[in-house]
Formats: structure tokens, C-alpha cells, sequence
């Protein structure tokens, strides 16, 4: 008697719970999974940071914010988000072109414009901007797209993907494009096209090494064999992969990693993360955060099946595979797998905006499953 | 002919389907791919991994600083830095740390009872850290460990310098000791400054002045192998390595006189007190003894758990500071200043004479406050009544002056707030009024003043409460005829690199001026025939002086600074006596010395305490003049 009393409260609860989500345009399966891995990734910041603590304390601020700003556009209605696509695409763009014109140098690379109160990179908008333009010229015509329609989005892809990688920054380039590209992909690109244009990027390959700049190509001659300059560009590679293959199967435990905590291991609490989770979690470690950002993806991928209208299908579908792309493009390179790009490993590395961006992603992508039922 | 394409929403819906599941297996595809990677690294080649991790590591080696040394009042040193071997642990390398711990212990290198604190010690530090885990090791634990240190792997014996008092526990009270940093400590302070630093400075000198004496850590890294030892440095890695060389604290230059010292503690013959003898002129303490006292040589060298209960389960608390933590009632030793404070409201004039019938009476009340003397002084002036010490006289004295203005003379010396040395944990006593028993006590029956209260402030009883240091600083008021210093027993602190000296000056507190400086010398009269007198109480002590002394006997009832022993009637009867006071100073016309005495349950002030305050006399000034 009791225990059904018990369960029945239990259930009203949740069923509270539940109402409160739906209230607040909000997922729950996807907001655990995201919950999960950012209370995990705070564990392991702590760790890499070692005694910073200040950098902790600023990267959960940032978390503070994030979420703010995810709450707040999960409550935009799905039909603004369209109406306002072609309107953000143009802004990202233009600051782009202000940040050639004008921008900051950081770090050796032009990525910063300084507006008074804040200093951000307007590659971050284009990470949204370009897939919602995409969808939004899709939403409009019949799918899957004609030729001249794929030509087009091409175009819209680049323009911005040129400028960014003009900054230099490759990690943000490679983003932008492949939430662009997506997109087309999830509208119905033809198979064809698709192998042609694997076969013309094949055919690229020289042109574009003669683009890169010096360091770029040395990371993709170091992927390659790290060996040859194992004190310069290969040291990144090797420390990670010691750091990593020397975890083991149980890791070495928390904060207790050595590779990470007397600072072999570069940019640990930035894009090589990952390997202090696998010097110091293990591979046990390193496959639970793999499983949870499979869980995120997948229950994403999910909700983009459920939306209603081309527009909310696809940017649901291109945000869930870009996190992906992040996820294994900062694997990969720190595993040794690809080259060494500037991804962050995402809900997890250190570093404000694209933690922001990342999270701003996912608002939006509840705010257009949760008004699924109003539309079509 | 040309087709008409319209929107197809079920079309449309069975495209993105087929590409999202398409993609979701090549995405579970490349998650696979990554965790095959993963389980590459870390499984099939884990050893070759592990092997790199530790072949190529530097191990940080701290540098710590060496802690200022300190000197007494003639530049003898009273503690120092000697070469010393200590055992250090590192976690990462021993292996299993209980095995360790446990061979450890068997072969006697660590006590059984210190087994919990060393595990929580090193498990509280990082495992590649090497953590001081037994400080001072002598000549025969040194020779056991080079027996065993095959089957110790992560335990080395290093050379580090540990703290040394070389007049052991002279003037411990005064130096307090070093000690092992413990958890408590490492929440509160710079993990970074203490890197390699095993000891931080917990009471006393040390503690107080930790920030100088301590300067700075360095390190440096050292390339190591597998093993832990120093390897050759590889090609181009030699740029990697830093160093930081540390910062020795500073030397402290003290007012204490450590010879002093041991004539005061050696004149207490065993019995517990306190001794405190400051220079009036400017607040120089010159001796600070509680007794009985510790070895700070053993904190320094790491006590055991089983000395450490020893010492704080001892019924006489030797680590109890009682010159500046212990209260007592003062007694008849605030007799002058009961005085003074009638000459300076005017309610009586020095030859103005009572009669001593052995007990007072308040109006309309049939209580009688004693007099120590049963048959009374007969007629006293206020010169005799100091020099006999008659109760009597005081208690008519302080219903004269009433709560408030005794209250606000006795606060202006410095009763019931803390002097300010330069050394923590000092307690201000109590000085009682009207206002402080309104608000130290809960009931309404209880906080009101009542005039018998008053009436026994006159010969120190009651609430008040004063710590031998307050009662020091007080006389040393007299001394001077008002003029005031903040007791210190640092003088000077010295950089030991460029011999810079940074002179501490002495701190004058607001003087305290009277209206006819003449009643100074009215009371000084009286307290130079307590000691040689035909009635006065400590005239045997002062016999044969080539000085003149200016003295006041005391005799306090006891008070409890909460003992915990056990009912043992011969015990307890020894520690219901009377404390003995005597507070004096030398020369009285242009004085020196001030000393206050304390001996707890000595009994009568002017055969127990001021014997210990004439040894101290005559080893400062007879001494100066020879």
C-alpha cells in the first residue's frame, strides 16, 4: 500500500518536472546528456588547470552563461528563428568583413573585434548563422535541390569559410563549412554530387597547399610522422599520445596524471583535454565521455526527425552532426588520428565563446522541436 | 517538357530520414573508430607509453629557504638551523603505500602511533611529491634505514636543515617551536612557499613572526628515469628546465635575554608560574617564562603522538602559557594603583589615617570583610598601608572611589584588554564593572552590581582578572610615573643576504599623566619600604640588595585554569593554597627592571614570589654594573 502510495507521488513529480520543461521549451533527455558531460568536463578542467583555480571559476561562469543564453533562445518561436536567418547571416558576414578591415590580432591570428564592452570572434556566429541561411534557402524550394540551387549554397558557404581561414583559423573554417555542408547533405544532395565533389577536393589538394600557411602545413607533415620534429610541431602529438596510451585501462587517477599535471602535456585545459582524460580516466574514462556525447548526438539526430517543417529538420540535423564533427575532429587530432586543428573538445575545453555558441546550438534546436506539433 | 517541381513534404521527410540514419551509422562508425584508437594506445601499447611517460620526466626538487635564525639580547643564538636527515616518501613510486608503511614501522622508522597521520599526510599531498614523513632521524635509525632502503622503494633519506633550540626549553613559552605542517595548516597557507618547507611556526615567536622568518621556496627540475633517479639530459630538452633559487627568511634580534631567563625559571625551583621582566623604558621584554615548561626540540624533530598526550594530558599544562593566557585575580599587588587612584579623584590625601580594627563593615549590613591580620594594623596612613599591606584601608578606600571611577582609572593602565606584544594568543582579563556583569550574565538576579563587589576590587579579588603580563606593564607604569610601552620581544629584524638591519622602535601607549605629579613618588615611597621597611611583607627577600627595590607582595585566591585531573584529596589540598604575586621594580629611583612574579599555589607572596623576582634583580643589574 505504501509503496504505491510512493510510486504514485513519485510520478506526480516527474509528470511536475515534465510539465515544467515543456513550460520552458526544454528536452530532457538532451539536457541530462548535456548536464552529464559538462559536470564531468568540470571535474576534468580542475584537474588540467591545475592551480588555477581562477580559470575554473571563470569557465563555470561561463557555463552560468551559457545556459542562460540556451534557456532564453529555446523560448524564441521557431518561426523568428527562420524569419531571422537571412538577417543574421548578413550581420555575421559584414562583421566578418569589419574583422579583415579592422579586427584584433590575438595569438597571431585576426579573429577579435573589440566593440567596447566585449571582445568576440565573428567566426563564432557564423557557426550558427551559416547552417540556419542554409536551411532557411532550402526551406523555400523543392528538395532535394537542383544544381544551381547546390551552386548557390555553395556560395553562401564559402564566402564567409574564406574569410574565416583568411584569419587564419582552420578549426572555425572547417566547423562553419561542415554545418553548411550538412545541411545540403541532409536536404537531399545527390549521391553524385557528392563524389564529385570529394574527387574535386582531391584534385584541390595541391592548390591548396600552396594557400596554407607554413604552420598549417607542418601540422599535416607532422601527422605523418611526429618523430621528425619531435621538439617542435611533433611535441604536441607525441606528449598527447604518452599521455593518453600511459593512462592505461584504469588511468592514474584524478589530478594524479603526470603527463598533464607537470605540464609535458601543451594546452591541456584548452584543445588537448582529451588526453588528460585518457592519461588520467582511462580508457574506461575516455569511453564513458565518448558514450555520453554518442547519447547527446544521437538524441539530437532524433529530434531533428521529429520536426515538422524542411526549415527545423535540417539546422536541427546540421547542429547535432557538426557536434559530432567537433567532437571527432578534437578526438581524432589529439588521439593522433588527424592533424592538429584548433577544435576544442566541446562542453569540456576551456574557452568562452564556442562554449556559448555550442550551448546557444542546442537552445535552439529545443526551440524548434518543441513547437513540432504547431507546424504542418 | 519541362517538369513542375512542388514542395513534397512526405518526400522531403523520407530524404532527411534516410540521411540522418545514414549518418548516424557512420557517426557510430567513427566513434568506434575512435575508442579502436583509444584502446590502441592504452591497452595494446600501454607499456611502451608508460615506459615514455616516465622516462622523459622532470622531477620538480624544491629548494626551500632557510629559516631566519634567531638571537637573544647579546646576539646568542636561541634557534638555528642544523643539517638534520629526514625520510621522504613519494607515493607514486612506493608502490603499495600500507606495505610500505607497514615494513616501515616494523623496522622502526616510524612509531605505531604515528602510522594514521603519515597516511593521510602523504595521501593529502600529490603522488609525484616526495613529503618529509620522519624529521631528525639520529645516527642509529639513519644506519637502519641504509639496511632496508633496497626493499623501501619511493623512501628516500634526505639532508635538509631542521630547527634547533639549543637552551631547549629556556624560554620556550617566549620562542614557541616549529612544527610539521598539518592538514589544518595547508588550508591556510601559500602551498607554493612551503614547497620542500616540511615545518611552519605554530606558537610564540615562531608562529607570530612565520612571515619573516620563513623567506621563500624555490625548485628546480631535474630530468629523471624510471627509477626516480637524476638522469642525463637528452639533446635540446636542457632549455625546459627551471629553477628558482629560494629567499632565506630574516634573523630576528630579540629584547629576551636567554640567560635572564634561565635565572628566573632555575629561581622557581619546580614550581609552576610565571616570571615577566620587562626594561620600562621602552617595553623590552627581557624575560618570559612559564612554568613548567617543553622542549621545543621535540616538535621541531616531530613528536609522536604518545609524547604529544603526555604533554597536553599533564595536570600542570606545561604547554599552557600562563604569562600571557593565564588570569588571576592580582591581589594586593594593585594596592599602589588602588592608591594612586584615591590621590588623583582626591577622596583621600596620604595622611589620612584609618583605623584597622581586622574587619569592614558596609552601612546597615552586618557582613565583615576580612583582613588578613585577625587583630588588625591599628591606625594606618596610606604609607603603611601599602608597606603593611592593610585590607582593610583598601576596602574603605574603593567604596570611597566607587565601581566607575575605579573602572575607568584601572582600564586607563591597561586592565581587561590585551597589551598588544608582539606575540598571538594573548588573553586581556577581566576588569569588571557595573555594564560588563550586565552583560556577561544571563539572569536578571545576576547582573547587578553589588556594593561588596566594589568593596573587594580594593585588595584585587573578586571578577578581576589579569594576566602576569598585564601586571608588569602596570608596574612598569609606576616605574616610569606614567609612561607607557607596548611589550615587545622583537627588536630588530636583519636580511641576511645584505645585513640590512630594520629596527623595530619602541611603541609609547597614551601616558598616563596625573594631576600633582608629586603622588607618584608618594606611592613609589610606599612600595621602597615593602621591601625595607620594619613592617614590610618582602623585606627578608630584599635583604643584603646593593639596589633599592620598590615592591608589592599578593596573595591570590585560587582560580581554575580548568584542570581536568582526577579527585586526589593531597592534590587537590596542594592546589586550593593561594597563588603568590610579588611585582616589583629596581633600581626604584631611576629603574631598570620591572618584574612581575607569579607562583601558583606558592602561597604567601613575599616568601615564595619575590625571592625568584631578587635572583632576577640581582643577575640583570649587578651584573650590568660589574
Amino acid at each position: 500500500m505504501y509503496e504505491e502510495l510512493g510510486a504514485s507521488r513519485t510520478r506526480r513529480t516527474m509528470t511536475a518536472t515534465a510539465r515544467l520543461m515543456r513550460a520552458l521549451h526544454l528536452d530532457g533527455m538532451l539536457l541530462s546528456g548535456l548536464a552529464i558531460i559538462s559536470v564531468l568536463g568540470l571535474f576534468v578542467l580542475y584537474s588540467a588547470a591545475g592551480d588555477n583555480t581562477a580559470l575554473w571559476i571563470n569557465q563555470l561562469a561561463r557555463f552560468g552563461i551559457g545556459i542562460a543564453v540556451m534557456v532564453a533562445i529555446a523560448q524564441v518561436p521557431d518561426h523568428f528563428i527562420r524569419m531571422a536567418s537571412p538577417m543574421t547571416y548578413v550581420l555575421g558576414f559584414v562583421l566578418l568583413l569589419l574583422v579583415a578591415v579592422a579586427g584584433d590580432v590575438g595569438k597571431g591570428a585576426q579573429r577579435w573585434l573589440d566593440i567596447g564592452i566585449i571582445r568576440f570572434q565573428p567566426s563564432e556566429i557564423m557557426k550558427l548563422a551559416v547552417p540556419m541561411m542554409c536551411a532557411w534557402y532550402l526551406h523555400q524550394r523543392p528538395l532535394p535541390p537542383s544544381f544551381w540551387n547546390v551552386a548557390a549554397l555553395l556560395l553562401m558557404i564559402l564566402m564567409p569559410v574564406v574569410l574565416i581561414a583568411w584569419q587564419p583559423d582552420l578549426g572555425t573554417a572547417l566547423l562553419v563549412t561542415a554545418a553548411g555542408l550538412l545541411v545540403v547533405v541532409l536536404g537531399g544532395l545527390p549521391w553524385y554530387y557528392m563524389l564529385g565533389g570529394v574527387a574535386l577536393a582531391g584534385a584541390a589538394v595541391p592548390l591548396v597547399w600552396s594557400v596554407l600557411h607554413d604552420y598549417q602545413r607542418q601540422r599535416v607533415l607532422t601527422l605523418l610522422d611526429p618523430q621528425s620534429d619531435a621538439l617542435g610541431a611533433g611535441y604536441h602529438i607525441i606528449q598527447s599520445q604518452i599521455a593518453i596510451g600511459s593512462g592505461g585501462v584504469f588511468g592514474k587517477g584524478w589530478t594524479n596524471g603526470s603527463q598533464a599535471q607537470l605540464e609535458f602535456l601543451p594546452e591541456r585545459s584548452t584543445d588537448f583535454i582529451f588526453a588528460v582524460i585518457g592519461e588520467e580516466l582511462g580508457l574506461l574514462g575516455l569511453l564513458a565521455f565518448l558514450a555520453c556525447y554518442l547519447f547527446i548526438i544521437c538524441r539530437a539526430l532524433y529530434m531533428a526527425a521529429q520536426c515538422r517543417d524542411a526549415f527545423a529538420r535540417l539546422l536541427c540535423g546540421s547542429i547535432a552532426l557538426t557536434f559530432f564533427v567537433y567532437v571527432f575532429v578534437n578526438a581524432g587530432m589529439v588521439t593522433g588520428l588527424l592533424p592538429v586543428v584548433g577544435v576544442p573538445l566541446p562542453l569540456v575545453s576551456y574557452g568562452g565563446t564556442s562554449l556559448v555558441t555550442l550551448l546557444a546550438s542546442f537552445g535552439m534546436l529545443m526551440s524548434l522541436y518543441s513547437s513540432r506539433k504547431l507546424v504542418g | 517538357m519541362p517538369r513542375v517541381r512542388v514542395k513534397d513534404e512526405n518526400l522531403e521527410q523520407s530524404i532527411f530520414l534516410q540521411r540522418a540514419v545514414i549518418a548516424a551509422v557512420i557517426l557510430v562508425g567513427m566513434i568506434v573508430l575512435l575508442a579502436g584508437r583509444a584502446f590502441w594506445l592504452q591497452v595494446l601499447r600501454h607499456e611502451h607509453y608508460a615506459e615514455l611517460s616516465q622516462g622523459n620526466r622532470a622531477r620538480i626538487e624544491p629548494l626551500p629557504p632557510n629559516r631566519g635564525i634567531i638571537y637573544d639580547r647579546v646576539g646568542r643564538v636561541i634557534a638555528e638551523n642544523t643539517p638534520a636527515y629526514q625520510l621522504e616518501l613519494m607515493r607514486e613510486q612506493a608502490g603499495d603505500l600500507d606495505a610500505t608503511l607497514a615494513k616501515l614501522k616494523n623496522w622502526g622508522l616510524l612509531e605505531p602511533d604515528d602510522l594514521d597521520r603519515v597516511r593521510r599526510l602523504v595521501q593529502s599531498r600529490r603522488a609525484f611529491e616526495a613529503v618529509p614523513i620522519r624529521l631528525q632521524l639520529d645516527d642509529e635509525l639513519v644506519a637502519r634505514y641504509a639496511v632496508h632502503r633496497h626493499e623501501l622503494p619511493g623512501v628516500t633519506l634526505e639532508t635538509r636543515m631542521a630547527r634547533h633550540y639549543p637552551f631547549g626549553a629556556i624560554g620556550a613559552h617566549a620562542i614557541g617551536y616549529v612544527s610539521t605542517i598539518s592538514e589544518s595548516d595547508l588550508m591556510r597557507l601559500d602551498k607554493e612557499r612551503y614547497f620542500g618547507t616540511g615545518v611552519v611556526g605554530k606558537t610564540g615567536i615562531e608562529r607570530a613572526y612565520e612571515d619573516d622568518l620563513l623567506g621563500s621556496g624555490g625548485y628546480r627540475e631535474v630530468l629523471v628515469n624510471a627509477e626516480g633517479r637524476r638522469a642525463e639530459l637528452p639533446e635540446g630538452r636542457s632549455a625546459q628546465l627551471q629553477s628558482r633559487q629560494p629567499q632565506a627568511g630574516r634573523d630576528l634580534r630579540l629584547s629576551l635575554d636567554i640567560e635572564l631567563e634561565r635565572v628566573a625559571e632555575e629561581a622557581m625551583a619546580g614550581r609552576r608560574g610565571a616570571v615577566v621582566a620587562i626594561d620600562p623604558s621602552n617595553g623590552n621584554v627581557l624575560v618570559l617564562a612559564s612554568l613548567p615548561a617543553f622542549d621545543p626540540n621535540g616538535f621541531a624533530r616531530g613528536i609522536s603522538r604518545h609524547e604529544y598526550l603526555a604533554l597536553t594530558e599533564d595536570p600542570d599544562q606545561p604547554l599552557f602559557n600562563r604569562v600571557l593566557r593565564g588570569t588571576y585575580p592580582p591581589g594586593s599587588t594593585i594596592k599602589p594603583l588602588m592608591a594612586l587612584a584615591g590621590l588623583e579623584y582626591d577622596v583621600i590625601r596620604p595622611q589620612d589615617r584609618v583605623f584597622c580594627p581586622g574587619h569592614f563593615s558596609l552601612p546597615h549590613s552586618r557582613h565583615r570583610f576580612r583582613d588578613w591580620k585577625p587583630e588588625g594594623h591599628g591606625t594606618v596612613d596610606m604609607h603603611n598601608a601599602v608597606m603593611q599591606s592593610c585590607d582593610v584601608y583598601f576596602y574603605r578606600l574603593a567604596n570611597t572611589l566607587g565601581i566607575d571611577r575605579i573602572h575607568e582609572i584601572m582600564t586607563r593602565i591597561g586592565f581587561g584588554a590585551p597589551t598588544g606584544i608582539d606575540i598571538g594568543g594573548e588573553r586581556g582579563g577581566v576588569m569588571p564593572s557595573p555594564q560588563w556583569k550586565a552583560s556577561t550574565f544571563g539572569t536578571r538576579e545576576q547582573q547587578v552590581w553589588f556594593p561588596g563587589e566594589t568593596v573587594i576590587l580594593g585588595i584585587g579579588q573578586g571578577y578581576w582578572a589579569a594576566t602576569p603580563l598585564q601586571l608588569a606593564t602596570a608596574t612598569a607604569l609606576l616605574a616610569t610615573r606614567g609612561e607607557h610601552y607596548r611589550p615587545r620581544l622583537v627588536r630588530a629584524l636583519v636580511d641576511p643576504v645584505t645585513g640590512k638591519v630594520e629596527e623595530r622602535a619602541p611603541q609609547p601607549l597614551p601616558p598616563v599623566e596625573l594631576k600633582d605629579r608629586a603622588n607618584w613618588e608618594v606611592i613609589v615611597d610606599a612600595m621602597v619600604a615593602v621591601t625595607s621597611g620594619a613592617r614590610g611583607t618582602a623585606v627578608r627577600a630584599a635583604r643584603g640588595a646593593q639596589y633599592s627595590i620598590a615592591g608589592k607582595t599578593g596573595t591570590a585566591q585560587v582560580y581554575s585554569i580548568g584542570q581536568t585531573e582526577k579527585y586526589d584529596e593531597k592534590e587537590v589540598a596542594e592546589r586550593l593554597r593561594d597563588h603568590a604575586l610579588f611585582v616589583a621594580f629596581a633600581p626604584a629611583e631611576a629603574p631598570k627592571l620591572v618584574i612581575a612574579v607569579l607562583v601558583e599555589n606558592g602561597g604567601h607572596g613575599g616568601s615564595a614570589a619575590a625571592p625568584v623576582a631578587r635572583a632576577v634583580f640581582d643577575a640583570y643589574l649587578t651584573k650590568e654594573k660589574g
